[in-house]
């Protein structure tokens, strides 16, 4: 590369690839921005064609504290905090818990015990779905948030403890090996060294787990029913029927709620780009 | 006394791995295996959640297979038309862009955390946006489309074209194919390139026969997990289209819902998981099978 002659026919070919993913790139954004762009507008802007307004002449900010009021936004953040923060909880210490125990531990039914937690990955969720939800409503939980934050305590899905054992495997094992000669216990290992060791990898789990309870709406439509209990995705889904035709307040109900996700993106945007490398799997 | 302690040290260790699994072993059972085998008793009952399961053998099954009023094979006419489209759409697509990214370049970085935006916008904003985007009266593609003095589009609400729509909207979404592409471009050994160069081989020729092969294994990947996710298409129906218009998006797992939740039909909905269960199983298992005469392991078979 670096020796090559840089003739015309190399910035010829520059420019053109250049070109295409500029216009890729546009392609890409367009949908955001128009999200952003119509959220600040009144709705005639929004319906103007000919020609086309790019930037709301005027900043209505306001429109987000309509949306923001309109609905029970409140509430629904402070639901979706809760089953977000206490599934992030559940699943970085209980798939961490199983990872240790497929990467480090010697045990009988190790082997078979990991075959079926991966299995689990390619079991289609509605051979599950009617079942647990008749389970949940035997214990008397639909319409409360334990449904979907319960099942983050066991295991926290097969995906995360396959991409922490798959970085546990990499931390050697003499750090282990030698506080085993000081004295410690298997439990003092995984605090100690394995987690301290894999902040890393943790960072990935605990962001992927953010951005998935951040947008499952599957989870809420089935199990939630009354207002009060509502997160954010099936808040905005209610919003759309009750202003569906107010769409500068629907697109800021819109930004609202991917905002957080944007933010959790560009933190930690490095460390989730590797952590679909290293197990080549997908969130 | 050696031998004694040993084994105690063994049973210890035992006992410490099942602890630390525990959590996730009885996530299994609870979550995954006690509602499977559930899901595959209430298949053969008749069961509409007040009552009791009322066994019924396979009735469900042919009732869905071979009855007159079901909407079973509109959705799978519905959910294969959307496989058959999304699948390679989504594949090449995400190729393409990898391949690009992979090039060397200025602002990398920023491209490839541009290209991966939209895959974590929640898919009910993502949705909204595409509606107004797509809009027939007053959305911009319609526009877009006049300005190249094209016919204009229904999009979701046309019959022939909400499909498609829905393709194109998944295409925009495939950033984390993309990476797991970009993760197989980058290790493939710039040698084999250069090789190719001094025998004068040109860039179809590097596609042809280097990249391709070599990609082969996460190509592989990717069209499995492909498959399994669009049969298993959902949201898109649900915020978008209820499975309309004229149930051309009615699609499976949509449908299946439909029947459980809105018609309270248990019973069929898990006949209806499990014939999807043993599709993707199939399906699955003649990937595998024929995965060999295509997919290249750089290490040998295994």
């Amino acid at each position: 590369m670096m020796g090559r002659k840089r003739d015309f026919r190399y910035y010829v070919k520059r420019t053109f690839f250049y070109s295409f993913l500029l216009l890729l790139a546009t392609v890409c954004v367009i949908p955001l921005y128009w999200m952003v762009r119509s959220s600040f507008m009144v709705n005639t802007e929004i319906y103007s064609m000919r020609p086309f307004v790019f930037w709301p002449k005027e900043m209505l900010w306001e429109n987000y504290a309509k949306a923001w009021n309109s609905a029970n936004f409140p509430v629904y953040t402070l639901n979706t905090m809760i089953v977000v923060l206490s599934c992030m909880a559940g699943t970085c210490l209980t798939s961490a818990m199983a990872a240790y125990a497929f990467s480090r531990l010697n045990w009988k039914g190790k082997k078979q015990c990991f075959a079926l937690v991966l299995s689990t990955m390619m079991l289609p969720g509605s051979v599950t779905l009617i079942p647990q939800f008749l389970i949940w409503r035997n214990f008397n939980l639909v319409d409360t948030l334990w449904p979907l934050i319960l099942p983050s305590f066991f295991g926290g899905g097969a995906f995360n403890i396959f991409l922490l054992r798959q970085f546990f495997l990499g931390i050697p094992r003499e750090l282990d090996d030698a506080a085993k000669i000081d004295g410690a216990g298997a439990l003092q290992i995984f605090f100690r060294i394995m987690i301290p060791l894999s902040k890393s990898a943790m960072v990935v789990v605990a962001l992927f787990t953010f951005l998935n309870c951040w947008n499952d709406f599957f989870g809420p439509i089935i199990y939630l029913n009354s207002k009060e209990h509502f997160t954010i995705a099936i808040g905005l889904l209610q919003f759309k029927g009750d202003y569906g035709t107010k769409w500068n307040l629907l697109m800021a109900a819109s930004t609202l709620s991917v905002m957080p996700c944007i933010l959790v993106y560009l933190f930690g945007q490095k460390y989730l780009v590797e952590g679909i490398a290293l197990t080549g799997l997908k969130a | 006394m050696d031998k004694k302690k040993n084994s105690e040290k063994k049973i210890r260790a035992n006992l410490t791995g099942w602890a630390f699994v525990m959590p996730a072993l009885v996530g299994f059972l609870i979550f995954n295996l006690l509602p499977m085998i559930m899901s595959a008793y209430y298949s053969l009952c008749e069961y509409n959640i007040i009552g009791k399961p009322h066994w019924i053998g396979l009735a469900n099954y042919t009732a869905l297979l071979f009855g007159k009023n079901e909407t079973f094979w509109v959705s799978v006419r519905a959910t294969v038309l959307y496989a058959v489209m999304a699948v390679p759409a989504n594949l090449v697509f995400s190729f393409m862009i990898a391949i690009l990214l992979n090039r060397e370049m200025a602002g990398r970085a920023f491209f490839r955390s541009l290209f991966y935006l939209p895959c974590i916008v929640p898919a009910v904003a993502s949705s909204f946006v595409w509606l107004l985007l797509m809009n027939p009266d007053y959305g911009l593609l319609n526009e877009l489309l006049r300005l190249l003095h094209l016919p204009k589009s229904q999009f979701f609400w046309g019959a022939d074209s909400v499909l498609p729509s829905i393709v194109f909207m998944g295409i925009w979404g495939t950033g984390s194919t993309q990476v797991i592409f970009l993760a197989g471009l980058q290790n493939i050994p710039r040698v084999y390139y250069e090789a190719l160069e001094i025998d004068g081989g040109n860039a179809w020729h590097k596609l042809w026969n280097v990249t391709l092969p070599m990609v082969s294994s996460t190509l592989f990947f990717n069209l499995v997990m492909g498959i399994i996710g669009a049969l298993q298409v959902f949201s898109q129906a649900y915020i978008l289209t209820n499975g309309g218009p004229n149930n051309r998006s009615l699609f499976y797992v949509y449908d299946l819902w439909r029947q459980a939740f809105k018609y309270m039909d248990m019973g069929k909905a898990s006949a209806m998981a499990w014939l999807l269960f043993f599709v993707v199983i199939v399906l699955t298992a003649v990937v595998f099978k024929t995965s060999d005469k295509w997919v290249y392991y750089e290490g040998g078979e295994d």
